[in-house]
């Protein structure tokens, strides 16, 4: 297969790629060794000198244990949700291409709201709405689950679930009717049962078909956790931000944020694009 | 409490002032002007990008390649705070420099500052890919016209890449307006800034909260309904592939 492009999966992915970096924009090594691009770099260490020289950053190894903490419950935020959120995308996708009408139009539905709604109003009705709700019912009050619902991130793991699902079950949805009909026939003409067919034929090559956009949405969704600060969620967000209100600096810890951000995204992508080198595929 | 009536006290959306309606329909009008006002600006300093990737110079190319990827790298709410702080402080800073007193920058004129530089990243990739979808004949045939290189821009590539953009930049569009959201963080009174205040004013969070998602909903099918309007008609003349 050489695997055609359909219309169909191409319109999510222009703007993921707008909007998250992919593996084909690492720069490669060589590049850098160009005689304008190393007046840049020297330019750039110049004035990332005068950065470190003259702006305050004695505040650092008081924070750095909670900076550290903050990343790890970054990182956990972006991969359990990320993980739950395909979970719940493959089915999402998958109604949506065979399922009978009534699951089909609910999925539809699920999805345009999700999508048509910002992520701060989701995540601020689950935890202010649902959270002002539950204390009411004496039976939640009692269950083993009250202790995680008093906290706050059960519900940014959910809100942030919910909207990857989403968005993802929409790209699923294209990647799934894009696999070539002959293939599905070809399997149904070995026997396979249909579960053996989606288990072996039909979500491998969905996924391998949408991978590039996966790869963009998981950039995107790290880029949704600082959110997750807003309902007192203490991830690095959450730290720089007490570092803030702690020592009346503006400037400088959020551009540690950026950089710890930016530090985050490149680590990431570069190991998508390590993933994807081993994903063998047959040359057109 | 647990009785559902209580929950659900319609009064509380009334557009007079005992009712929050009106502040909601205020704050959805402040989103709507902040998000048209962003796209704009995002769209402009988009086609300045794209044009300055492709046919810049060397430095310019990298400049902008710098540009789109700290955007595309750093969440939205980071940069959103960086560029209100700092835009605001250089403003300051640049009419003192020049003798001025200072001024207090809107909050409004700020939002749309903030959310146009995040989305002229955005647009310039989007842009850049149509204006590379756009058959090199034609305008290779522009300039053997004899057209100039700006004549050649407004006259053929701009209009022919539109088709091309169309898809993702109504993309970006619908994503301006849930970004607007992210200024509630900075304390700019758009649509989920008030609904904040009127839910803990009132404790009926799911009330309104729910009541603000219905009018961001609407505002999104609303621009999907214009926005296919809009397709069909750039994409007429198109042969359908299949």
């Amino acid at each position: 297969m050489t695997g055609v492009p359909l219309p169909d999966t191409t319109p999510p992915d222009v703007t993921t790629h707008a909007m998250a970096i992919l593996p084909e924009d690492l720069p490669t090594a060589d590049s850098f060794f160009r005689p304008h691009r190393i007046v840049l770099i020297l330019i750039a260490a110049v004035l990332v000198f005068c950065i470190a020289w003259f702006m305050r950053w004695d505040w650092i190894p008081q924070y750095l244990p909670k900076l550290g903490h903050g990343i790890i419950v970054t990182l956990a935020m972006l991969f359990s949700t990320a993980i739950l959120g395909f979970v719940l995308a493959v089915p999402l996708g998958l109604v949506q291409v065979t399922g009978p009408w009534p699951l089909k139009a609910l999925a539809k539905t699920f999805c345009t709201i999700i999508r048509g709604t910002p992520l701060l109003l989701q995540l601020w009705l689950l935890y202010y709405g649902l959270g002002s709700l539950f204390p009411q019912f004496p039976a939640i009050r009692q269950s083993f689950l009250w202790p995680y619902l008093r906290e706050s991130w059960p519900y940014g793991v959910a809100a942030l679930t919910i909207s990857f699902a989403a968005y993802e079950g929409e790209v699923m949805r294209g990647a799934f009717a894009g696999v070539p009909a002959g293939e599905l026939e070809a399997a149904r003409a070995y026997g396979m049962s249909r579960w053996t067919m989606f288990r072996r034929i039909w979500l491998p090559r969905a996924i391998h078909r949408a991978l590039p956009t996966l790869n963009g949405e998981t950039v995107l969704q790290l880029k949704a956790t600082p959110l997750v600060a807003t309902i007192t969620v203490i991830d690095v967000y959450a730290v720089i931000s007490k570092v803030r209100q702690d020592t009346y600096i503006t400037y400088e810890p959020l551009l540690l944020l950026a950089l710890i951000y930016m530090c985050l995204t490149g680590i990431l992508v570069m190991a998508f694009r390590y993933l994807e080198n081993r994903i063998p595929t047959r040359g057109a | 409490m647990a009785d559902p009536a209580s929950l659900i006290n319609w009064s509380l959306l009334a557009l007079e002032p005992p009712g929050w309606g009106g502040v909601l329909l205020k704050g959805l009008m402040n989103s709507i002007v902040i998000a048209i006002g962003g796209y704009t600006f995002g769209l402009v300093l988009g086609i300045g990008g794209a044009v300055g990737k492709l046919y810049g110079g060397p430095i310019t190319r990298d400049l902008m390649e710098c540009y789109t990827t700290i955007v595309r790298a750093v969440p939205e709410l980071v940069l959103i705070l960086l560029l209100y702080y700092a835009g605001t402080d250089l403003l300051n800073h640049l009419l003192g420099l020049f003798g001025f007193s200072e001024v207090d920058i809107s909050g409004l004129a700020a939002g749309i500052f903030v959310i146009g530089i995040v989305q002229g990243a955005y647009s310039t990739e989007v842009l850049r890919g149509a204006i590379k979808a756009v058959p090199a004949g034609q305008i290779e045939a522009a300039r053997a016209y004899g057209m100039s290189p700006t004549k050649v821009m407004t006259r053929i590539t701009l209009p022919a890449m539109l088709p091309y953009a169309i898809p993702g930049l109504s993309n970006l569009w619908l994503i301006a307006t849930k970004d607007t959201a992210l200024l509630a963080v900075v304390g700019f009174s758009e649509l989920t800034l008030v609904t904040r205040q009127a839910a803990g004013a009132t404790k009926a969070y799911l009330l309104f909260f729910c009541a603000a998602g219905a009018l961001y909903l609407a505002l999104t099918l609303v621009s999907d309904f214009v926005i296919k309007i809009i397709e069909r008609r750039a994409r007429r003349g198109f042969v359908e592939q299949s």
